[in-house]
């Protein structure tokens, strides 16, 4: 598996770090880790780069993680990229929303190193 | 009342049953009648907070000892909750732990974690709040949560128009008492 650009989308920054700190735990190789506070400014970072991976929250200003997902699906460059969502809403509608909206996986936080093994890194296999 | 899931249910017991001395003392509930739908919530609050601090922070929460509930609240996060039920998580802390937990957190020493403590301390709060959500089957679905906000200093007062039920647990992080509350709107 050759080294993954990958694009963590949370408003905190805390968060950001935690969940980079995650993939490398979890002993994904990247290449480089970008960052967005938002759907607005992810968006922006999808059009100018090419991604293997984007996690992201969902409960964010501006543009939440869910228009986000259904604006990249529409993006011919990024319309495959696997997105996991990350976020402390993990009710059953919110998940069945999030896969529906083009989400590629779902993780709750908080979360552990080996939840994003078992359900990230299938997903730059497959 | 309601449904609590089976894991939940299961860390309620354990809560109940071998922290059962000092949360009973710690976590009384602080105001109001308690309503028969929401028997069990302050104990779930309590799993749900210890659940974030073990898996985020790194660090078990003990029951706070007998008479060491009062809380520094140098930094309070508040996280909204609409829908089934309307109200507000609160979590209050002293500057210190606050830091702390901030330093654990990020896997820094506490000067590295400074500029992220009003960040790290608002996921907390925001965690406990989903954490707590999620184990209660009406609310898991029927409501949503809002972004958190951080207050830091002691010199303010918080009017709420909650005016409802109150649960509030006074929990132990590293010697150092922490408050996690649920104030329902009637």
């Amino acid at each position: 598996m050759k080294p993954a650009r990958v694009l963590i989308v949370d408003d905190s920054s805390v968060m950001r770090k935690i969940v980079g700190r995650s993939l490398r735990q979890a002993g994904l190789e990247m290449q480089e880790v970008l960052e967005a506070s938002n759907g607005s400014e992810a968006l922006t970072v999808v059009r100018e780069k090419p991604l293997d991976l984007i996690l992201s929250d969902i409960n964010m200003p501006q543009m939440d993680g869910l228009e986000f997902v259904r604006q990249l699906r529409g993006i011919e460059s990024a319309h495959d990229v696997p997105v996991v969502m990350i976020t402390t809403e993990a009710g059953e509608a919110h998940v069945v929303q999030a896969l529906s909206s083009g989400a590629s996986g779902y993780i709750r936080k908080p979360f552990t190193p080996d939840q994003i093994k078992e359900r990230v890194i299938p997903l730059l296999r497959g | 009342m309601d449904q609590i899931s089976n894991a939940s249910r299961e860390r309620v017991q354990i809560h109940l049953g071998v922290r059962a001395a000092g949360l009973g003392a710690a976590a009384a509930p602080t105001s109001g009648a308690r309503s028969s739908t929401r028997l069990g919530w302050r104990e779930v609050l309590a799993n749900a907070a210890s659940e974030v601090f073990e898996i985020m922070v790194g660090s078990s929460l003990e029951p706070a000892a007998e008479g060491d509930s009062h809380v520094l609240a140098d930094f309070t996060a508040m996280v909204g909750i609409a829908g089934t039920v309307c109200g507000v998580f609160g979590f209050r802390a002293s500057a210190e732990s606050a830091k702390r937990m901030a330093a654990l957190m990020l896997g820094v020493d506490e000067v590295g974690a400074t500029e992220n403590v009003p960040d790290a301390f608002g996921e907390i709060c925001n965690m406990i709040a989903g954490s707590f959500k999620s184990k209660i089957a009406r609310l898991a679905d029927g409501c949503a949560l809002s972004v958190p906000t951080v207050i830091s200093g002691r010199d303010y007062a918080l009017y709420s128009l909650a005016n409802g039920e109150r649960f509030e647990v006074t929990l132990s992080f590293e010697g150092h008492p922490i408050s996690v509350t649920l104030d329902l709107h009637m």
